[in-house]
């Protein structure tokens, strides 16, 4: 029954977290007794369980997600979304408008090969594959901005607790900003230089995310460009 | 001479292995990857996936699919060699692949594809077990879910002694050479070949050989994972 490092320290894959009864979290695996992490990250002793949060992790869909895909391909009914996960997402017609299929439809007037979608996770079938809808508010074709793409695992940091991390980024640059869960991530902003100052905010994240006192450094990151942007 | 003062053609000891660096996520564009030198061999790994497999149906339906391309520069070795694929590409990719399998969950990854490319752009001998110990770091930087890391070393037979860790030209003169590819935290051994004449027991002492060399070089492949994030912990720090 014991801790094998202290909490948040970096840890890599194959490091025993902890031996003892306790429950095996995220990015942990359980064998002979022992928890054993399978990311790098940082380790989190929990109330009765250990995780580890992932500095490097893919994305894996969940239902409910807010997702960024391109569409790569067109099925009879359905779109083929790449969604940045291990397996590409689909989305069905009656998913995607009002209007019922029918072989009148042309559906590559409506969402063709190359085109950008916000859609979200509402399913995933019998062989996991994840289901999308682009009906609602928000979602739907992308038609200007500028997309980045970042660790899907970091992504949590970018919207920071309770979203302080992205609401201080809108107050303080006036932009929008559509967060996927899987790393992408989609600016418009009125003027260019707000958009690649986002992209280096995101980039500067990305690479400090396992740091604390992310959201002031940031914050002060902010007005310095500010003020080096107004001499 | 006792084995203490008998030196190598390079200089090193009988246990002493090459001046090693690994460095991690050198590629931008791919999702995951490591540089390493280990002595003269310079060997960079790029690492794809978990994505859709191509073509697909070469998917399996149960767990991800891992496939690994083995690749000498042209300019890799002297005198010059061809530039595609040989036979010796492709037993060592598939030899990459029976190392590092058995370290990666591919069955949570139903009917996707890891893809590996390691592309040795110096060779100097003990190039697999180089590739294989910077593809465990490079899978590690692409975010996929791994047992333990997988570390790899040779130890061999040259003029009746047993050494650590062969180069080029050990390999090509000795009497044996033994690749071994060592999850260090399991304890497990994930490749074993033998190319040579050694007795049993000489056999059993290059592979306790080869797993010691392993446990350094894992404790190079923790030292080059980590050091990614702490240089930018002192950063924030310094800033402070």
């Amino acid at each position: 029954m014991s801790a094998y490092f202290e909490n948040r320290a970096i840890v890599v894959p194959g490091d025993i977290l902890y031996e003892g009864r306790i429950r095996a979290g995220n990015n942990t695996y359980r064998m002979g007794g022992r928890v054993y992490a399978t990311h790098v990250g940082l380790v989190e002793y929990g109330r009765g369980v250990v995780s580890v949060i992932a500095l490097e992790a893919g994305y894996m869909p969940m239902v409910g997600d807010i997702v960024i895909g391109y569409v790569v391909d067109i099925d009879v009914g359905q779109w083929i979304v790449d969604i940045n996960a291990p397996m590409n997402a689909i989305l069905k017609v009656p998913d995607a408008m009002e209007a019922p299929f029918t072989p009148e439809l042309v559906m590559t007037e409506f969402l063709d090969v190359g085109d950008t979608i916000v859609a979200k996770v509402v399913d995933l079938d019998r062989r996991r594959t994840p289901i999308l809808s682009i009906l609602g508010g928000e979602l739907g074709r992308v038609d200007e901005g500028l997309i980045v793409e970042m660790t899907p695992s970091k992504v949590p940091r970018l919207i920071g607790k309770k979203g302080s991390m992205v609401s201080m980024i809108l107050k303080e640059t006036g932009c929008r900003l559509v967060i996927g869960e899987n790393g992408r991530i989609l600016i418009q902003c009125a003027d260019r230089e707000d958009e690649e100052l986002i992209v280096n905010i995101i980039r500067k994240i990305e690479r400090e995310a396992h740091t604390t006192g992310l959201t002031n450094r940031v914050h002060d990151y902010i007005m310095r460009m500010r003020g080096v942007r107004n001499e | 001479m006792s084995e203490e003062k008998w030196r190598r053609v390079d200089g090193r000891a009988w246990n002493e292995l090459r001046p090693i660096k690994i460095e991690s996520g050198v590629l931008p564009n791919a999702d995951g990857s490591a540089y390493i030198e280990m002595g003269r061999n310079k060997i960079i790994v790029a690492v794809y996936g978990p994505r859709e497999m191509h073509p697909k149906h070469l998917a399996k339906p149960d767990m991800a699919v891992l496939r690994c391309r083995y690749h000498m520069s042209p300019f890799s070795t002297h005198p010059r060699r061809s530039p595609g694929p040989s036979r010796r590409d492709t037993e060592i990719g598939m030899v990459m692949r029976y190392a590092l399998e058995p370290a990666i969950f591919l069955e949570r990854f139903p009917r996707a594809s890891i893809d590996v490319y390691a592309e040795v752009l110096q060779a100097d001998g003990g190039t697999r077990c180089a590739s294989i110990t910077a593809a465990a770091v490079a899978l590690v930087d692409a975010g996929i879910p791994m047992r333990d890391l997988v570390a790899a070393c040779a130890a061999g037979k040259i003029e009746g002694h047993i050494i650590l860790d062969l180069n080029d030209h050990e390999d090509k003169y000795g009497e044996a050479d033994v690749p071994v590819a060592y999850m260090p935290r399991l304890n497990k051994v994930t490749l074993l070949q033998m190319d040579g004449v050694l007795s049993p027991d000489e056999l059993r002492r290059c592979i306790e050989l080869a797993i010691e060399g392993c446990q350094h070089i894992y404790e190079l492949q923790r030292e080059a994972l980590k050091r990614k994030y702490e240089e930018v912990v002192e950063e924030v720090k310094g800033d402070e």
